[in-house]
């Protein structure tokens, strides 16, 4: 069974209007894997991150330079298609950005958007989307309620079903825990791991616990560069880099 | 033993040592507490008392002719002592509302522009131009409208110019700063994750403007509109320059017509009696509308807060 890469970068930097925010990122990214990326805050692994969709192109004033590949598809291309490319890999963001709708129209959103108009078909795409997300036995009662109604743990969960709605085949994870308590986060974990089997993920995180128990590969941001990237279990015990090694062991960050 | 007693004295030192500075602190917030009260107190007795006396000299007219025929009445003739607003009430909602037939679409239109399409510098700059639009007086757009629009109306489309929609012209002028800005500021308030999370789904830019973003500003663009349907009912220089002002409903939008303000304006010069408090009456038909606009904003606010939950 051979590594399949599901994304690669090539000299991937990004600057921020003078600022460089990541320095000629190298990475490949293995298919139905779980990826974590940490490192302290303001080290670029959320720019990185962003990098992959293109999302960072929203923000006024930032340039790319570089080349990454989904699927071998050079995504900073002339000719690529951004919508496409987005349907394929979703997001979460760390603040849950559920819809101010109901919770059958947030799941609904992206089939629609996408051109799906029959009822029936819709109705299947949010059940199948919010039973993936672990969610379907919670809120099947009252899909008709406000999103904002749910807990935190729970929105977050809606808004991965509303990415698995678009059936797309990366799932980038921005610090999907951080607003979360214990028992949601380990809910979400657990979800993690069920979706690797089907989907890529990459998740950014600070909590190196978390990127310790979700994830197969990791890698170490500081300062806009990769330090290391390896193995999980490699990369926790015997890591290559002092400043790997200090970050892990807490000593700074 | 010996750290704990030198704690003790040091704790007893600290709360004994500033009671004369605390009782001083403590009167000079008694005295702005009072002061603001009182300044309080006085804007809200202003307005009770201005109420109250519009109400006293309107109400006992309206009671003795009965609001359905003050209100409906197309017959003004004060000489003869027939008081019906009629005329006025249906142009002034005429004028109104054809000012908000226009001027609505195009400001919301401009607010997505600013708010989402163009750069945050040149939304924040077009803002500013929006705002000095706001503070122009009402008598120079109605000079410009008796001296531009007015003449152009009689030459290209017929009548004398002064005109429905004359009005209609220059009041939705008027009201585009208070619905552009105010809806610009709602869709720049809804969170940046909104956007990001539509556009990550592969949603067009212009999908998720129209499917997330003006539908979470909806309550803000609603309270747009209403603010500016307000500012359209209550304005009067500019209206009673260019709108003609005969007390007769409009056969078409060419027509001259008359509003509540523009009533009170002609004629409060020489008023007396009866005729004074009519135009008191007038008043108190224009504040009731007031009042309701803004119960319907604060009725949306609670909806809003509602959902929020």
């Amino acid at each position: 069974m051979g590594r399949k890469i599901k994304i690669k970068t090539e000299d991937i930097s990004v600057f921020y209007r003078d600022f460089q925010a990541l320095f000629n990122i190298n990475i490949e990214i293995e298919e139905n894997k779980v990826t974590a990326l940490i490192g302290p805050s303001g080290c670029g692994k959320s720019t990185f991150l962003r990098t992959i969709n293109r999302l960072n192109e929203l923000i006024e004033g930032t340039r790319t330079k570089g080349q990454v590949y989904l699927e071998d598809v050079p995504v900073y291309a002339k000719d690529i298609n951004v919508v496409a490319l987005r349907k394929k890999v979703g997001i979460v963001f760390q603040k849950p950005s559920v819809f101010p709708m109901t919770i059958y129209e947030n799941v609904a959103y992206g089939p629609k958007i996408h051109g799906v108009k029959k009822k029936n078909l819709l109705n299947e795409i949010v059940e199948r989307s919010l039973k993936a997300a672990n969610l379907w036995d919670e809120v099947s009662s009252r899909l008709n309620s406000p999103a904002a109604q749910l807990s935190g743990g729970q929105q977050q969960r809606l808004v991965i079903a509303r990415v698995l709605a678009v059936e797309p085949h990366v799932i980038l994870m921005d610090e999907p825990a951080s607003a979360l308590d214990p028992v949601s986060t380990s809910k979400l974990e657990e979800l993690i791991s069920e979706l690797k089997k089907k989907y890529t993920i990459v998740i950014v995180t600070h909590n190196m616990q978390q990127a310790a128990r979700v994830s197969d590969y990791t890698g170490f941001f500081l300062n806009g560069y990769l330090v290391e990237f390896n193995r999980t279990s490699e990369l926790f015990v015997n890591p290559r880099d002092k400043r790997t090694e200090d970050y892990i062991t807490g000593r700074f960050g | 033993m010996l750290i704990d007693e030198a704690g003790g004295e040091m704790s007893r030192d600290y709360f004994a040592g500033n009671d004369a500075d605390l009782v001083r602190r403590k009167l000079i917030e008694k005295i702005i507490e009072k002061l603001l009260m009182f300044s309080a107190g006085i804007s809200i007795l202003a307005i009770v008392l201005i109420s109250l006396f519009i109400f006293a000299q309107g109400l006992p007219l309206i009671s003795e002719i009965g609001i359905r025929s003050f209100l409906f009445s197309l017959d003004w003739s004060p000489s003869r002592g027939e008081f019906g607003i009629g005329a006025m009430f249906i142009g002034s909602l005429v004028v109104t509302f054809s000012a908000l037939l226009w001027a609505v679409p195009l400001s919301l239109t401009v607010a997505i522009f600013m708010a989402e399409i163009a750069p945050a510098k040149i939304g924040e700059i077009m803002a500013g131009i929006v705002e000095l639009l706001a503070g122009i007086p009402s008598v120079v757009y109605g000079f410009f409208g008796l001296i531009i629009i007015v003449p152009f109306i009689r030459n290209n489309l017929g009548g004398n110019g002064m005109s429905v929609l004359a009005g209609a012209f220059i009041l939705g002028i008027m009201i585009l700063p208070t619905i552009i800005n105010i809806s610009r500021d709602s869709i720049v308030a809804v969170p940046r994750e909104y956007k990001e999370s539509s556009l990550a789904l592969g949603a067009t830019y212009y999908q998720t403007i129209s499917r997330v973003l003006v539908p979470a500003a909806k309550s803000g663009i609603i309270t747009a509109i209403i603010l500016g349907t307000g500012r359209a009912i209550g304005e009067t220089m500019a209206v009673v320059m260019v709108t003609g002002n005969a007390a007769i409903i409009p056969e078409n939008i060419l027509f001259p017509v008359r509003t509540m303000t523009s009533n009170i304006v002609l004629e409060m010069g020489y008023a007396v009696g009866d005729h004074q408090a009519a135009l008191f009456a007038t008043g108190i038909v224009l504040f009731v509308f007031i009042v309701v606009l803004n119960l319907v904003i604060n009725i949306l606010k609670a909806v809003k807060r509602n959902e929020n939950i």
